[in-house]
């Protein structure tokens, strides 16, 4: 199972600005400092020993994350994702880009709820255009097809739903009730944000992969912390909802539907879980902000750590690629 | 067979209340913790008691222990209550400055350094 995260900012999609560039610049020519490069490909590799913040950036498409469970070969493949953020938009020119038009596809995608950040890729989601794919969107909130065609026409966009050229399908998914869609145990579980979110349990092959964003948790109930120590129990990976400071999630930005990078970790050392991926960042917050609460949560993590191994902790950014 | 209540070993300085805790706090005894608070936070009001916890024989505390101390303080604020901490253990005071805990809490040095904080009000 290999994880590919689109998109993992949180509530709106941002870029670097040129200032942003500069400052890079800046501080990847004062690392140089007094080096000479014979040719573009000596430069590349200097630049890839640079820290990530300098060399780097953590991307700022909303969330959309893909599930490959085999590489595509050319032919139709099922393609799975999490989310349709803007994220959506490069994953879909990446598929064209490799198949071309002519190949049809088959697109499963599991929507943890229907905030516009988590569906404003699919209006220009290039596979949605061309008549042969089925892209089938899973769900648990009722108003799933509503959402999507109420942001695909008049006045917000240019292009209504109905001439779209893919077949579109909606299915909608109950919470705690397992299901197996493209080879791909699937457990849904309701989270606390505004108009519901879910987070998704995949398993395939001894492997397990656990979405877990725009989710909230109060921490006032052991029942409820237990629940989901067992929703992440073991797995291999955990995508978690990390965009606020501890403090800021109980505070001044309580009840506004996200968490934080402690929480990620305790639960995942609660629930055994192997990997943690901060993802859905805070959108004010730039590359070295993110670097600083990457440092910092391998910190917490390890001095929280009892009797048991290392749960390995890492910012999630656009382009990653995570094997399971 | 129910658990004995948490021991605070409250003591009284001045106009301050100094609970104490040891140890652990986590998941599984902040709703211990919390209820051992609980009949100490009645007395935290203007013109009353101010609250302080010693953290220097505390181990470690989770997320939950800290969401203990922050409905403390939302609780006695409106009545003009004042909560802080002080003389956190090494660990803790990393964990207090990673969740930001420090940013939206009185966190402080010592004891004697928090009293006389809370007594100049």
């Amino acid at each position: 199972m290999l994880i590919r995260f689109w998109g993992t900012r949180g509530s709106l999609p941002i870029a670097l600005t040129a200032r942003q560039v500069e400052a890079k610049i800046a501080q990847a020519l004062l690392a140089a400092s007094g080096r000479h490069f014979d040719d573009i490909a000596a430069a590349a590799k200097f630049a890839a020993e640079l820290p990530f913040p300098i060399a780097g950036t953590f991307g700022g498409h909303s969330s959309c994350v893909e599930i490959e469970l085999t590489e595509p070969d050319g032919g139709s493949h099922d393609y799975i994702l999490c989310d349709l953020g803007s994220g959506a938009r490069p994953f879909g020119g990446s598929v064209l880009a490799r198949q071309g038009a002519a190949t049809p596809n088959v697109f499963h995608v599991f929507m943890s709820h229907l905030h516009w950040d988590h569906i404003m890729g699919f209006p220009l989601f290039a596979p949605a255009y061309i008549p042969g794919n089925l892209i089938r969107i899973y769900g648990c909130h009722r108003t799933l097809e509503e959402a999507f065609r109420a942001q695909h026409g008049a006045p917000s966009f240019p292009v209504d739903f109905s001439q779209l050229g893919a077949r579109i399908e909606f299915v909608t998914l109950e919470p705690d009730v397992e299901v197996t869609i493209a080879g791909l145990k699937v457990l849904p579980k309701e989270q606390i944000h505004a108009g519901g979110s879910y987070g998704f349990r995949f398993e395939h092959d001894g492997k397990t992969f656990v979405y877990s964003t725009d989710s909230e948790h109060k921490l006032d109930d052991p029942d409820v912390t237990d629940g989901f120590i067992d929703f992440f129990r073991d797995a291999d990976l955990v995508a978690f909802d990390a965009m606020y400071s501890f403090a800021e999630a109980i505070s001044v930005k309580e009840d506004w539907g996200h968490s934080s990078n402690v929480v990620g970790v305790e639960l995942c050392q609660l629930a055994n879980a192997r990997r943690l991926a901060l993802f859905h960042h805070e959108p004010i917050h730039d590359d070295a902000r993110i670097a600083t609460i990457e440092a910092e949560t391998r910190r917490f993590e390890e001095i929280t750590r009892v009797d048991a191994p290392r749960l390995d902790v890492f910012a999630a950014y656009d382009g990653l690629e995570v094997r399971l | 067979m129910s658990q004995p209540p948490m021991d605070l070993s409250p003591r009284r300085i001045g106009d301050v209340i100094v609970l104490g805790p040891v140890g652990r706090i986590d998941h599984l005894n902040a709703d211990d913790f919390r209820a051992a608070v609980e009949p100490h936070l009645a007395h935290c009001e203007a013109g009353g008691a101010s609250l302080l916890f010693d953290l220097s024989a505390l181990e470690y505390i989770s997320s939950s222990g800290l969401r203990v101390l922050m409905v403390a303080a939302k609780q006695s604020k409106p009545r003009g209550g004042r909560i802080a901490v002080a003389a956190p253990h090494p660990v803790v005071a990393e964990v207090l400055e990673i969740s930001r805990f420090n940013l939206v809490f009185p966190v402080h040095a010592t004891v004697a350094d928090a009293v006389q904080a809370l007594a100049a009000g």
